[in-house]
């Protein structure tokens, strides 16, 4: 028997993350002939994004519009969501981990008073349980997960189960549900936006990240050629940000965003361990670094022994020469 | 004020990881104050200085979590309880953890409770939140500033890079991010002074709780490391042939161009 699934969706400025999508693929993954039901909290009419929803694979989705609900704030989002998922009594529910999922859902889970199995990578299902596989200890190693008790509620790690294809031919109900949100004891007064402009970070396909042998602010310049000839986005160690050569939105490690991109681009970082937490999960890691014993070299698929500001352009050209000739 | 920090002994992730019987070796393993931890200890001791009061370092777990709270004393927090579970409990996970302190502070008086965002080891960011929750109080998770003056607290938060600024009021939870502060190494006299705080010992029958009470939602089954990855290709010969090799690799082999 199938499971009726709850997926939480997130939007950033107007658009729903590709975490979302994500999130719905893995709701399908934990139950094959399962529903999924999408829930989508904000301000305005949410009927497009329901509908994106739907393509990539929702059945229906329900929408709590309210103008209190137009910034994200965990007591209004998790007054709006509990009382969908009183309304639907869900099997299950999935949300992206995400800055929003992992403030969100562990208020949900109390208020549910069930489990919930925060980061995972990896859905399976074997001889009736369903097993989540997520990294602990800095990535350094993993756990497989089980719920034993109540609601199956996880949340992904966003770039590791991969969306369903859109299909805009797929059709499905968008309900908009009113809830009545009381006053909220958290008010975000300001929002200072310090990300790079463009592609997001922990949901990127390709990273370029550079470490302290970038030597300057105006070192990154030479990175962000890489990125945009790739399609991707810069990130940077903490030495770097440090050294305040970057900002610290672009911070990848423990302390900062945990990234799994398909290739990642480590030039002129030494690859301490709190940046390995960060990025050592990507598919592929190329590492440019002009000391051949840097640490780096250890977790890289290809490395390059030589001076970042001598590799990357010539890199950047040859990626350009083969895309004219493709 | 009355101020309460959680805080975790968490196995030093820096440390070389081996696993046997899946389970993480803990044998000679080097353990520490969660990081993250160490954030909420340094404010609170900060914020107590600045408005008065008192705080008070609360754990759950066996024995030897008194070291990692002995610590937190020395840095110059006033109280410290361990919630020892070690001959109570076999398993626990985010929903026992909180069961667990929902009941140790059914009749606590409070103002501000400390955490870390994540605790390194399991890094599931859960217990602050569900704390809040269980306790009917407002929460802000990954702070990076915060401001108390009366009954208001204005913080800003860590927003994946971007600042949010958020107005609150007491009673509340915050969950520390990097940045917070510097956390303090305790002095000499602050340990010395350490040893003769107060360190109060709880079991769960203290709480008025059993087994069953706190019994986990989730449960571990297996733990592993990950592949072992191959050992990578370093190219070698002029670079200009290098970047040529690389991007042919990435395209042909790796298939990520």
């Amino acid at each position: 028997m199938g499971k009726k699934m709850l997926v939480i969706g997130e939007a950033r400025e107007g658009a729903l993350r590709n975490v979302t999508f994500e999130a719905i693929a893995a709701a399908k993954q934990i139950s094959p002939d399962g529903e999924v039901v999408g829930v989508l909290c904000g301000e305005g009419d949410l009927t497009e994004q329901g509908n994106e929803m739907v393509y990539h694979g929702a059945d229906r989705v329900i929408t709590v519009s309210d103008e209190k609900l137009k910034t994200y704030t965990s007591e209004g989002y998790g007054q709006a969501i509990k009382a969908v998922v009183d309304d639907e009594s869900p099997e299950g529910i999935v949300m992206g981990h995400t800055a929003v999922g992992k403030d969100l859902t562990p208020k949900l889970a109390s208020k549910l008073e069930t489990g919930l199995i925060s980061d995972a990578t990896e859905v399976s299902n074997e001889g009736g349980n369903v097993i989540f596989t997520r990294p602990i200890y800095s990535g350094k190693a993993f756990e497989k997960k089980i719920i034993t008790d109540g609601i199956i509620f996880v949340t992904i790690r966003p770039n590791n189960i991969p969306a369903l294809e859109r299909d805009d031919t797929r059709s499905g109900e968008i309900t908009s549900r009113s809830v009545e949100i009381a006053d909220l004891r958290t008010i975000i007064k300001d929002i200072v936006r310090k990300g790079s402009e463009g592609v997001d970070l922990s949901e990127s396909k390709v990273i370029v990240a550079g470490g302290r042998g970038v030597k300057s602010a105006e070192g990154f310049e030479p990175l962000e050629k890489l990125a945009e000839v790739l399609g991707g986005a810069v990130g940077a160690s903490r030495g770097a940000c440090d050294a305040g050569y970057c900002d610290y939105s672009l911070q990848i490690g423990q302390t900062g965003k945990v990234v799994t991109p398909d290739l990642y681009i480590a030039a002129g970082i030494s690859g301490a361990i709190q940046h390995l937490a960060g990025m050592s999960n990507s598919k592929v890691i190329v590492a440019i670094n002009k000391d051949p014993e840097a640490n780096i070299f250890n977790v890289a698929d290809y490395g390059i022994v030589g001076d970042l500001f001598e590799v990357v352009p010539k890199l950047i050209e040859e990626i350009k020469q083969i895309k004219v000739n493709a | 004020m009355n101020i309460y920090v959680l805080l975790k002994r968490t196995f030093d992730t820096e440390e070389k990881i081996t696993i046997s019987d899946a389970r993480i070796e803990e044998e000679g393993a080097e353990f520490i104050i969660n990081p993250y931890d160490e954030y909420a200890v340094e404010e609170a001791i900060n914020l107590r200085d600045e408005h008065g009061g008192e705080v008070t370092v609360v754990t759950i777990g066996e024995e030897e979590s008194e070291k990692q709270l002995r610590t937190a004393l020395a840095m110059g927090a006033d109280k410290a309880v361990l919630i020892n579970t070690e001959d109570d409990l076999e398993d626990g996970d985010q929903y026992t953890t909180v069961k667990i302190l929902e009941a140790f502070f059914e009749d606590k008086d409070v103002d501000l409770i400390l955490a870390g965002n994540v605790a390194i080891d399991e890094a599931s960011g859960q217990v602050g939140p569900r704390l809040a929750e269980r306790l009917d109080i407002p929460y802000v998770t990954t702070i990076t500033a915060i401001t108390i003056d009366g009954e208001s607290v204005h913080i800003e938060r860590d927003v994946e890079g971007d600042v949010e600024k958020v107005d609150s009021s007491l009673p509340l939870l915050v969950t520390c991010q990097q940045g917070l502060n510097e956390p303090r190494y305790p002095s000499l006299p602050g340990i010395m002074k350490a040893k003769k705080k107060p360190l109060e010992e709880l079991e769960l029958d203290d709480l008025d709780l059993d087994e069953d009470d706190v019994e986990p939602k989730t449960k571990t089954v297996d733990i592993f490391l990950p592949p072992e990855k191959e050992a990578g290709k370093v190219l070698e010969g002029e670079i200009d042939d290098q970047v040529k090799e690389l991007v042919s690799l990435l395209r042909n082999e790796a298939k990520v161009l």
